[in-house]
């Protein structure tokens, strides 16, 4: 008898011990506040407030070591004044547009041809990505290489094998030339993140769709443009909301390329801030030119969010 | 329209139809469509795969090139490399301090990685799991922060890691990449909570478990390869980041791989391309290596991801 209960006693002395710590970790607003402590500490420091921050740089004439004095919208009012700027907002837009278009175009392309049955299908689409995983910079480099003036690939592939031109191309040394190559390498980037978001809403489409089109005569244009198209439309909207904001936001491409030359001609949103901030030590000058990137953001997340995703709405399917 | 065969509709384009006829067509329709087939399908594909492909391997046949051979095309073919070298990965590896840059940046990846996917654990078992008051709202408020591009924040976050005394330091390129490993990660992680039948866990409450238990040894085992795609994806982010790395670190030694090379290998108006390709060239590596481990992973959490 002496012996249960002792064992007992034994057992109910930890039991204690454990539901006292226990009892702490399993009140719920305990422990949610112990869960989401790191994450909401580090984004909120490092998140919100440099954001609040940035607002507040462009409303003052900060430069580095230097703390500055509020000046209202100056540095906005000298912004507009500046074509370099306009340039670069032109740019941005411009690159944006074409980049996006591109990636999409050719990316949609790409998914559609992976989805057919093909021998090595699953190395094909690891390769496939190659370009989205290796460092952008370090692509960009390549790229750089590639656009050589004197020793460019694609200068000796048009000019020495194909014969199509009598002189190499000048790709990085004037304007135009310059911008469109940037958006090339660009839609290289871009095109394998396109193809295999989309690849994988491919694959959600039911194949007796498809069945049930041509048991309805219907040609492979039109079951394209109605099955496959408007059931891809809610993952290519997220993909092209995502696509277009850090096209729009892109840096490290431009900066390792051209660094916005020649003549500022190539400049983003992005690599002006820099320029201006840190090489030209203006941190408010450059911080207005970020902060001038949030409106832009926001209609370009808007417009590509609902523009695209609309036409699933409206068939009245669930709201995600 | 003979063919009702049907199991091959699976594909989108129209040649997919007649392919499919082969079955029961007779022989010139089936060589017919091979023939489409070849052209629709695998000739675009092979110019997609060449076009994605070829800048790598020109960055690899670069690194290999004595200098004589890169800069005359005349008399070598530039396609191929006659008398292949390792000089310029030599010169590379112990005439500059790439190997130095190589331990950094592996170090800055791999810390900012743990607290990355160890922040996002705990926060996404707290959204997807906890289910408390506003659990909604802050998983969206985290999908949000996700859409902050870096480049709008890097001037103030200057300013403030300067404030913090770790300018020129990789502890602020460690708590600052987190900006945007953990909205990720916890989006993808949530995702894979949600795929874990709640029933386990009620199951390990009636036996008594504690909350932390029941975190620790029920949900992250089963979670693993949830684990695993999130600290691929962070570590591969951190390893390609450029701006913050860029702005924030200013000595040559403690500078990280894609900023080591664009700021200290690019020298004056005379390119060293031969290093220059070599230098890139070895920093993809790491991350290629890691992606071709865990490249059905990688595949299957990227689109999953996005689906969210």
């Amino acid at each position: 008898m002496d012996a249960t209960t002792a064992g007992i006693d034994l057992q109910w002395k930890p039991r204690r011990r454990h539901s006292r710590v226990g009892r702490l970790f399993d009140s719920k607003p305990f422990l949610v506040t112990l869960c989401m402590l790191p994450t909401a500490g580090l984004l909120l420091i490092f998140l919100t407030y440099p954001l609040g921050l940035g607002l507040w740089l462009s409303l003052t004439d900060t430069t580095i070591g230097q703390p500055g004095q509020y000046i209202g919208l100056e540095n906005f009012y000298s912004l507009f004044d500046d074509p370099v700027f306009w340039g670069a907002v032109w740019y941005t837009i411009f690159y944006t547009a074409v980049a996006t278009a591109g990636k999409f175009l050719l990316g949609l392309w790409l998914a559609l041809l992976l989805n057919h049955h093909l021998p090595f299908k699953a190395f094909i689409r690891a390769i496939v990505l190659l370009p989205w995983i290796v460092p952008t910079v370090l692509s960009s480099i390549a790229w750089w290489w590639i656009y050589d003036p004197q020793f460019s690939i694609v200068s000796y592939i048009l000019v020495n094998v194909l014969h199509l031109r009598a002189h190499y191309i000048d790709f990085l040394g004037s304007p135009w030339p310059a911008r469109w190559s940037l958006i090339v390498a660009n839609i290289w980037r871009g095109i394998p993140f396109v193809a295999i978001t989309l690849l994988a809403g491919l694959q959600t489409i039911s194949p007796s769709l498809y069945e049930a089109a041509l048991l309805d005569g219907a040609t492979g244009w039109q079951k394209f443009r109605r099955i496959t198209v408007p059931l891809l439309m809610p993952i290519l909207s997220v993909a092209l909301t995502l696509s277009v904001l850090f096209t729009f936001s892109d840096f490290q491409l431009v900066y390792a390329i051209t660094r916005g030359g020649p003549f500022n001609s190539t400049h983003l949103m992005a690599t002006l801030a820099f320029q201006r901030a840190i090489p030209g030590s203006q941190l408010g000058e450059g911080a207005a030119i970020a902060v001038s990137m949030i409106p832009f953001l926001l209609v370009a997340t808007l417009v590509c969010f609902f523009g695209v995703g609309r036409r699933k709405w409206q068939q009245g399917s669930d709201n995600d | 329209m003979t063919d009702v065969a049907g199991t091959d509709a699976l594909a989108i384009t129209q040649e997919v139809e007649l392919a499919a006829s082969t079955k029961d067509a007779p022989e010139i329709l089936s060589w017919d469509s091979r023939a489409r087939r070849t052209i629709t399908v695998y000739i675009p594909l092979a110019i997609f795969v060449i076009v994605l492909l070829f800048p790598f391997y020109w960055m690899a046949i670069t690194s290999v090139k004595p200098d004589f051979e890169m800069y005359d095309y005349k008399q070598y073919n530039p396609f191929w490399v006659h008398s292949p070298t390792l000089d310029n990965i030599r010169k590379l590896l112990f005439e500059t301090e790439y190997p130095h840059w190589l331990l950094t940046t592996m170090g800055i990846a791999t810390a900012a990685t743990f607290l990355s996917v160890g922040a996002s654990v705990l926060a996404a078992y707290a959204i997807e799991r906890l289910r408390f008051k506003g659990a909604q709202h802050a998983g969206l408020a985290i999908y949000l922060a996700y859409l902050v591009p870096p480049t709008i924040l890097f001037i103030p976050l200057a300013t403030l890691i300067f404030q913090f005394g770790l300018f020129d330091s990789p502890i602020a390129l460690i708590l600052t990449y987190p900006t945007f490993l953990i909205p990720f990660c916890t989006w993808l992680l949530i995702g894979y909570f949600k795929s874990i039948p709640y029933e386990l866990e009620e199951c390990a409450l009636i036996d008594g478990a504690s909350r932390l238990q029941i975190l620790w040894r029920i949900t992250l085992p089963l979670a693993v390869p949830g684990l695993i795609s999130a600290g691929i994806f962070a570590f591969t982010l951190s390893w390609n980041e450029f701006i913050y790395a860029l702005a924030f670190i200013q000595s040559t030694e403690k500078k990280t791989v894609p900023v080591a090379i664009l700021t200290e290998l690019v020298t004056g108006d005379v390119y060293q391309w031969g290093s220059l390709m070599a230098g890139s060239l070895l920093g993809s590596v790491p991350v290629a290596i890691i992606y071709s481990f865990f490249v059905e992973y990688y595949v299957s959490s990227m689109t999953g991801a996005v689906k969210e």
